[in-house]
């Protein structure tokens, strides 16, 4: 392999790890380098430590370690049949690299991927000594993410999670059908099993640290970020129900601590068969919302689909939204008087604000006034809510409600 | 009152002072302490009347915001303390006008500090030295170095480092943290060798058919780019993005790289077919791949039995449950444990048994981070007999367990109560016997305490049958 020069192998392997939508640095232990004397903290919030002109945040040197492949999923830049420049990093130089950029602030870690090399074993091998060398060498206390290969040996599996903070191990495509015709080297019970293997590690290390004997040092941590997927939103047929199905299935059965859902971007040299268009953002916004009312707001997927007919979610109004519009008999709620999982269930309100109004509502009744300093807007409650001083009356079920909230259509040009 | 702005200390003591001397929020007049004099003596301080308790939670808030540049704060935090003194749920009255106030300019100084941590790029000192040095330029909104310093000292303990801003700064060196003057921005280098490969980083991460704009400016706005090395590349990347994704969306698609097959060149798994399976071993791998009905999508894996090739009890449960599907291996999760103790009271050796599911995967409902169980239903107890009848066909067992109406149906193709079954051996076709009894989960879920206890002894008695039976 002729040597690139270090800025060309960055632009190669930068370039072909940004489809993948994770950049999270939160959710882990609280570390710092006072005891090491050595590089690095992480302080359990995140820090996002610039912004790409696409919005999403960089917290992480997110690379690949290669992107030689010799799997050939279609919606992926690095699949073997693609004609996309090749190189590949050594360990070394990838801990390098993340030593100089954490001490100039530009990252909180690494998040470390890699294409398929040889195999699976090998590839992860290659992953976890580069966490090694950060952790051991260099005594860098910094977040790592590590990517776990899917079908690598779980004693591989179970040293990655001694040095990472987070694993993560991608579904890819939300169908059984669509993964087999998308990435047909991939096998969905292979994913599962490695997902199953880094939440046994889990809970085995939380076993071991809760029967330790009293005096001994704590056992080591597994993964303590826990792990996480990503699914590719648009590239196949798939459906938000099948790919909200898919998630609370990952969620219970993994323990996962979040998933991502990426919008299907175009991809140089991509295969024939693929959407040539441009990806579907408010789509992905909209499943992220969904997955939030999942997770904090107690809502169960067939509720959510209730506002969502074809099993796809509205784009012009949030799921939410779209929900209580469909549910107007459990309207107009009382503020002062619901219980916190009503509250949780107005369009307009958020876990925080639901905390801030239970907490205030015990020393007296709470006005629109007052709600004004608790909430966004208070515009957008106006016909699901109850106050001393506000009835919504017929609002709540009006006709033209749902016209209130979408965006006006916009006035097609004539054509001069 | 004369206080330096953004110091705790200072204000604290002077509150402590006026509020043990119970000195009202209006007769008191704050300045900064670079605004020169203030209007009325310090004389009001000394009378001390006992130290006054404050929540917690209002002394972190009161050190945050005292960094606020606003020249109020000293006086509207005196004016809070004071209050909270006689009322110990002010900080809960989150709609009073001042509790407001104080929760946004809290928000204000929490969102500065952030940022700070975020945006703060260091530069190398000269180079080559035994322990690395760095120093960086930032302009805060409010007097946060003694805030934010503290971070900075966690975080790069392993090398020395100097954070200049125009108010203030704090030294890194030596293992010791120090805090001086403001400064300029030529005290910092204007470069550093690391910036070329950071910003090559910043444009290639950069995906150009996702521009959000808005999104960007909204977490870093536009006053914190001129000390951003990489900001310098957002217009140019901005600029060429459109060009970039029409590139690619015009780009015929190319053949296939010729080397692709030389890289992939790894047969997929010779498919193995249900029929050839000629070992227990082969049953695993072919149960696992096993696609006769749905239940395996959503399972992990599928669960073969387990135990000797000969041994002469089998016991066959309903399906495998959450650990038992995460394991792979069957009753390894709570009804495994009961069963277990059940076992060795009944003197049975777990080792020297077959055990197995008459339904290879796992069916349940996702219920947030749970997977609640949910029994099989006729139709894929039925299916899956066809491994059931491959596993009595290996193993041969004199005499087959079942434990629970699952197991029952998959042995005998029959829905039958145990019921009606138990405390009886039965004889099968073709000579195996069978002994019917509960499931494990069944003592789980009784809720009456005696009731369970009675049950559990049943199901160790139907147990030691079946070892009487087997020895």
């Amino acid at each position: 392999m002729s040597a690139k020069p270090i800025l060309k192998k960055l632009s190669l392997l930068a370039d072909a790890a940004k489809y993948d939508a994770s950049c999270a640095s939160s959710g882990t232990v609280k570390r710092d380098s006072m005891a090491s004397k050595g590089i690095g903290s992480t302080e359990g919030m995140g820090i996002c430590h610039s912004y790409a002109p696409d919005g999403r945040c960089i917290s992480l040197l997110k690379i690949l370690l290669t992107n030689f492949c010799i799997y050939d999923c279609r919606f992926c830049i690095n699949r073997a049949s693609s004609n996309v420049e090749r190189a590949r990093f050594s360990p070394q130089e990838v801990a390098r690299l993340t030593l100089d950029f954490y001490k100039r602030n530009y990252i909180e870690g690494l998040f470390l991927s890699s294409g398929i090399i040889r195999s699976e074993d090998y590839t992860m091998e290659q992953l976890v000594e580069v966490a090694r060398i950060l952790r051991e060498e260099n005594r860098f206390q910094g977040y790592i993410h590590l990517k776990t290969i899917a079908g690598a040996d779980p004693g591989l599996i179970a040293l990655a999670g001694l040095y990472a903070d987070r694993l993560s191990t991608n579904v890819e495509l939300p169908t059984e059908a669509g993964l087999q015709s998308f990435a047909p080297e991939k096998k969905p019970e292979t994913i599962r099993k490695t997902m199953a293997s880094v939440r046994v590690g889990a809970e085995d290390a939380i076993e071991a640290a809760k029967s330790r004997l009293i005096g001994k040092a704590m056992p080591p941590r597994f993964a303590p970020a826990g792990q996480s997927t990503q699914m590719i939103v648009g590239a196949d047929a798939a459906r938000d129900d099948d790919i909200l199905k898919t998630a609370t299935n990952l969620y219970s059965g993994y323990q996962l601590r979040r998933v991502y859902y990426s919008a299907y971007s175009p991809i140089p040299d991509a295969s024939s068969d693929l959407p040539p268009v441009r990806p579907p953002l408010m789509r992905e916004h909209r499943l992220y919302q969904a997955d939030w009312l999942l997770r904090f707001y107690g809502f169960e997927r067939a509720e959510i689909m209730e506002g969502a007919p074809g099993g796809m979610l509205d784009l012009t109004i949030d799921p939410k939204l779209a929900w209580a519009l469909m549910r107007r008999e459990v309207f107009p709620v009382d503020i002062n008087r619901a219980p916190r999982e009503l509250l949780l269930r107005v369009p307009g309100l958020g876990t925080r604000a639901v905390d801030r109004i239970v907490a205030s509502r015990r020393f007296g009744k709470l006005r629109l006034g007052d709600l004004a300093k608790l909430t966004a807007s208070v515009k957008k409650l106006l016909p699901f809510i109850v106050t001393p001083d506000w009835r919504p009356g017929k609002l709540t079920d009006s006709a033209d409600l749902r016209a209130r909230f979408a965006p006006p259509a916009e006035q097609l040009a004539l054509a001069l | 009152m004369l206080v330096t702005p953004g110091d705790f200390a200072e204000w604290r003591s002077a509150a402590r002072g006026l509020l043990a001397g119970g000195v009202a929020p209006e007769d008191v007049s704050w300045r900064g302490s670079e605004e020169g004099a203030s209007l009325f003596g310090d004389e009001a301080v000394g009378a001390s009347a006992g130290a006054v308790s404050l929540p917690r939670e209002l002394l972190e808030i009161a050190e945050r915001v005292i960094c606020h540049r606003d020249p109020e704060v000293p006086a509207r935090l005196y004016r809070i303390i004071w209050r909270a003194a006689r009322d110990r749920q002010l900080l809960a009255r989150t709609t009073d006008a001042e509790v407001d106030w104080l929760r946004r300019a809290d928000k204000a100084i929490r969102r500065d500090v952030h940022k700070m941590h975020a945006f703060l790029r260091f530069r190398r000192l000269g180079k080559e030295a035994v322990r690395e040095s760095f120093a960086a330029w930032f302009e805060p909104s409010h007097h946060i170095v003694r805030l934010t310093a503290p971070f900075f000292q966690r975080r790069f303990y392993g090398m020395d480092w100097a954070i200049v801003t125009p108010d203030a700064r704090a030294i890194w060196h030596d293992e010791t943290l120090s805090y001086g003057p403001g400064g300029t921005k030529g005290e910092v280098p204007d470069s550093d060798i690391v910036e070329d490969q950071w910003r090559t980083y910043y444009g290639a991460i950069f995906n150009p058919a996702r521009v959000k704009v808005n999104a960007m400016r909204a977490e870093m706005p536009k006053k914190y780019w001129k000390n951003l090395p990489e900001a310098q590349d957002i217009a140019p990347l901005l600029a060429g993005a459109e060009a970039r994704v029409e590139r690619m969306r015009e780009a015929a698609v190319s053949i296939a790289n010729p080397l692709t097959d030389k890289w992939r060149t790894r047969v997929p798994d010779e498919l193995l077919l249900d029929d050839d399976v000629n070992t227990l071993d082969e049953l695993a791998c072919a149960v696992d791949r096993c696609t006769r009905c749905p239940l395996y999508c959503n399972a992990t894996q599928g669960v073969a039995g387990e135990g000797p090739e000969r041994a002469r009890i089998m016991l066959v449960g309903e399906q495998p449950g959450d650990q038992e599907d995460l394991q792979g291996r069957p009753f390894v999760g709570p009804a495994g444990q009961v069963l277990n103790e059940a076992l060795e009271e009944a003197g049975l050796d777990r080792r020297r048994l077959f055990l197995t599911n008459a339904v290879k995967h796992f069916k349940f409902e996702p219920r947030g981070k749970r997977r609640l169980h949910q029994n099989p239903t006729t139709g894929e107890i039925d299916m899956c007999r066809w491994w059931l009848d491959k596993e009595r066909a290996f193993v041969q067992p004199d005499l087959i367990v079942t434990l629970g109406a699952s197991a029952l149906r998959g042995v005998t193709g029959k829905s039958a109560s145990i019921k009606s079954m138990r405390s009886r051996v039965h004889e099968l076709e073709g000579g195996t016997k069978l002994i019917a009894t509960i499931h494990p989960s069944f003592l789980l879920r009784l809720p009456d305490r005696e009731r369970a206890a009675e049950e559990r002894e049943a199901f160790v008695v139907d147990l030691t049958r079946a070892r009487e039976f087997a020895t």
